[in-house]
């Protein structure tokens, strides 16, 4: 009896446990379940690789929103990471105790900030000042990925830092005892050894760019043709579900549900990726 | 031993945790089911663009008639004339004309909808004809100056698929015509405004009733987007908000219509922005 007792606390706790895993064994079981009819009924060529996204005659081709998606994460990782791990040098490496002790919780509210409300921002702030100083109707790929840009920073900066600071003190103390000054140190040493850690740290940074949808939808222009510059609006897989999820039905919403195949299959294997790349550099 | 961290005392409060959680999850269990089945209960089903407007008033009724539910669903003007055909619901909404077989239905007219074509109030281009709105959203024009208006890109917004304000624009003004699908595209009418008022090069479509000073209605084919132009049939962008039922409306459905074609319905209507006169009601 007692041992029953012993027992079942962890039991309970173990259910618990399993609701958490069964929500997601749900979500994706009904994604697939609602979505690949239409894959197969379209083709998963013609649905990946087509050009067009007309639901009303039956045309389902999803290639404008993946190459939309592509380039405005493209584009929040090229402004974004360098700025992230200049920020993380900076932080482990070169800032006063007092300055780190106030940037660093600041880039941790930058996590904090709701999407909806960076994309407000970028809608009143950003959006109207491209269209007034680079020109076309400011809602652009470039307004996506400014906004992105700055909200990856958080978990590109933690994660990079983090691996900064994992690495033996002996490597940058040997370093500093044959001569080389702190900057050559950091770039010859310190980043090479960090850099599978970096590189998973830019990796999640990505995901995270391409599952963003809220703040993306206000500040992209959500047009279904391919953007043709950094300038041209355009649609990414999430705000393709997230724009069009109101009244659609029937094939509609099944598309919609395949669209999320595909998002989710792009996330999964960003995940796996950055999951090995953090397994190999803790090696 | 301390008797505070004995493993009984320990296992005890587990226990009392888990419990808490299992009552927890059993009273929203509870909770979900005691949703009384109300007594009266009528389905109305149709046009997503009736939806809104028909949610609204149900929503008034019901507040006048505790023990009546009206269950709203969405599925196209076609397939609510189907379901008030057949009988799967007690009124069905369409937002356009009934045609062929549809006629024998019994329908009123609840209001009118028009659609305003909207630009910048800076825009100097007052009037547009038809042919202008078509050429311009299938982007066979595409500088403001060869309209007759300053020299500048035409921004081009649209709404999403399956909105029903997109499928009257299309019916309506665009003979049926496929909008570009480089139009910008955004899922309100709230957004289109707020876009169309804030980028002088814009020009989109909202409900008449949601025109303000933000943004300037053009005047089409020489008629003026206004209420009397719409009543007296010269305006082209107008459709009928119609209520069908299979024969004559009897129990809940017949009050239910009688609420919504009464003095109080109608302002409700008006209040949200449709067009309304004495309904016409034909058998």
């Amino acid at each position: 009896m007692k041992r029953l007792l012993d027992r079942l606390p962890g039991f309970i706790f173990l259910l618990i446990a399993l609701s958490a895993l069964s929500a997601l064994a749900l979500i994706i079981v009904f994604i697939f379940y609602e979505g690949i009819p239409i894959i197969a009924k379209v083709g998963l060529g013609q649905f990946t690789l087509g050009m067009s996204w007309a639901p009303g005659k039956g045309e389902f081709g999803i290639l404008p929103m993946i190459i939309g998606t592509v380039s405005v994460t493209l584009g929040a990782a090229v402004l974004g990471v360098p700025v992230a791990i200049l920020t993380s040098i900076f932080l482990t490496e070169f800032a006063p105790a007092a300055v780190s002790r106030i940037v660093r919780p600041a880039i941790q509210l930058l996590a904090g900030i709701p999407s909806v409300v960076y994309g407000f921002w970028g809608l009143t702030f950003i959006v109207p000042y491209i269209r007034l100083w680079i020109g076309g109707p400011g809602l652009s790929v470039l307004a996506g990925s400014v906004i992105l840009a700055i909200m990856i920073l958080p978990t590109v900066i933690s994660i990079t830092e983090v691996s900064l600071l994992a690495l033996p003190r002996t490597y940058k103390e040997g370093s500093l005892a044959i001569g080389a000054t702190q900057w050559q140190t950091v770039w010859s040493v310190q980043l090479p050894a960090a850099k599978s850690g970096i590189m998973a740290a830019v990796i999640l940074g990505i995901g995270r760019a391409v599952g963003e949808t809220m703040a993306v939808i206000m500040v992209l222009g959500n047009a279904v043709a391919l953007p043709e510059s950094l300038l041209d609006p355009a649609r990414t897989l999430t705000t393709n579900i997230g724009i069009e999820m109101g009244y659609a039905s029937g094939d509609h919403q099944q598309a919609l549900f395949a669209t999320g195949i595909v998002l989710l299959v792009i996330v999964m294997s960003l995940n796996s990726i950055a999951q090995a790349t953090l397994k190999r550099s803790q090696r | 031993m301390n008797p505070l961290f004995s493993d009984r005392m320990r296992n005890r409060n587990l226990l009392r945790l888990a419990g808490m959680i299992l009552v927890s999850l059993g009273l929203l269990l509870v909770s979900g089911c005691s949703q009384a089945q109300k007594a009266h209960q009528i389905i109305i089903a149709g046009s997503t663009s009736v939806q809104p407007f028909a949610e609204i008033l149900a929503e008034e009724y019901m507040k006048m008639h505790p023990d009546i539910s009206i269950d709203i669903q969405g599925g196209g003007s076609s397939s609510g004339i189907k379901a008030a055909l057949s009988g799967t619901a007690a009124i069905g909404m369409s937002s356009r004309d009934l045609k062929g077989d549809e006629l024998s239905l019994w329908s009123a007219e609840i209001a009118r909808d028009g659609l305003a074509i909207i630009v910048h109030p800076d825009n100097t281009v007052n009037e547009l004809t038809s042919a202008q709105v078509q050429d311009i959203y299938i982007k066979a024009v595409d500088n403001w100056a060869q309209l007759g208006g300053q020299d500048g890109n035409i921004h081009l917004f649209t709404r999403e698929e399956g909105s029903g304000t997109r499928d009257a624009f299309v019916s309506l003004a665009m003979d049926n015509a496929d909008v570009t699908p480089k139009a910008m595209v955004q899922d309100s009418n709230g957004a289109v405004r707020q876009l169309v008022g804030d980028d002088p090069g814009a020009i989109g479509y909202i409900s008449l009733g949601l025109v303000n000073e933000q943004v300037k209605p053009v005047v089409l084919d020489g008629v003026a987007a206004s209420h009397a132009n719409i009543i007296n049939g010269s305006y082209k962008l107008s459709r009928p908000f119609l209520f069908v039922s299979n024969g004559d409306p009897v129990g809940i459905a017949k009050d239910f219509i009688d609420f919504v074609l009464s003095e109080e319905g109608r302002q409700i209507l008006t209040r949200e922005g449709l067009v309304t006169r004495d309904a016409e009601v034909q058998s």
